[in-house]
């Protein structure tokens, strides 16, 4: 995965970086069966590997396929990432262990949520009732959100195509 | 890519499987790994796979523009419909245990109902964009191509 990001950082070929990114996500995929999330590798197979290279492929076809030579020289990025790396990699070193039991998370309502949660709710997928029975205000709240993302790309895209055709049907000046 | 023989069979194949996938991890959310979000995806996936065999024309015939664009909406409504329902029943919004005799039964469809709004929304969404880009991409090609 390491080598696929650097791969990535380091390919001036869009059409490179596409492939790469797609390799990406099948091996984030596995990493995430191997820590038991099988729906979010699920998630992550479908969107991340199929669909958005699928997306990307397609503006990498209205947009050419190499990347433009940089501006700016690139210490200033190079900086903030280091930099906002270094703080996130600090901010973990305060978390509680992996898997620690006596961590937070599972002291506030989570103990609730697994032992009463399949009985009030008669669903044995814990995961689906904390989304959908004692989440689904939040359930709700994401779906609004993808909804609203497909209103603006619709709007994005649309009006984009209707300004194109205008020049043509004028004959372009 | 229309003389793609291998392509064309493999994918006749597997459309079938991948959309009766999207099934199962829809209606078996409740006791496996998924649910309405990754259904949704599925399904986006398959139609997306059989437009990129078979074209945007033939893919726009199996699921049309307007279905899809209304779909976007449905899947939302449906959420709030099901919120609305348990006010309506003499609950509070989004409480599934007033929606049938049972409480565990109001349960288990709430859920079902509400899993397959964010399905629809999901999916939807998915092909929506994926059309918008594809059909730019045909637009830009129309002169020299087709």
């Amino acid at each position: 995965m390491g080598a696929a990001a650097i791969g990535i950082a380091r390919q001036r070929n869009l059409f490179g970086v596409v492939l790469l990114s797609g390799i990406y996500s099948f091996l984030m995929a596995t990493l995430l069966v191997v820590l038991d999330a099988v729906d979010v590798a699920m998630t992550e197979a479908a969107v991340g590997a199929g669909i958005s290279t699928v997306l990307l492929f397609g503006a990498l076809y209205l947009i050419g396929g190499e990347e433009a030579k940089p501006v700016h020289k690139p210490w200033l990025p190079l900086f903030v990432v280091v930099v906002t790396g270094g703080m996130l990699v600090y901010g973990t070193l305060g978390l509680p262990a992996f898997s620690d039991p006596q961590a937070p998370i599972h002291q506030h309502v989570a103990p609730r949520y697994l032992t009463e949660g399949p009985e009030k709710t008669g669903v044995p997928n814990v995961v689906t009732v904390v989304l959908a029975s004692y989440r689904s205000f939040d359930t709700l709240g994401e779906t609004t959100v993808v909804f609203t993302a497909g209103i603006g790309v619709i709007a994005l895209l649309r009006r984009r195509r209707v300004r194109d055709r205008l020049p043509k049907e004028g004959d372009d000046a | 890519m229309k003389l793609d023989i291998i392509l064309r069979v493999i994918a006749k194949l597997m459309i079938p499987f991948a959309l009766m996938f999207a099934l199962y991890v829809q209606f078996h959310g409740d006791f496996g790994p998924g649910g309405g979000f990754q259904a949704g995806v599925i399904i986006a996936a398959a139609v997306i796979f059989y437009a990129l065999i078979y074209g945007l024309p033939s893919a726009r015939k199996v699921v049309p523009y307007a279905a899809v664009e209304v779909c976007v909406a449905l899947g939302v409504l449906l959420y709030l419909a099901v919120g609305v329902a348990g006010i309506m029943l003499g609950g509070n919004f989004l409480d599934y245990f007033v929606l049938a005799h049972d409480g565990v039964h109001g349960q288990h469809r709430g859920i079902l109902l509400v899993e397959g709004g964010v399905a629809i929304t999901v999916a939807a969404v998915m092909l929506k964009i994926f059309y918008m880009f594809a059909g730019r991409q045909r637009d830009a090609d129309d002169e020299e191509v087709i």
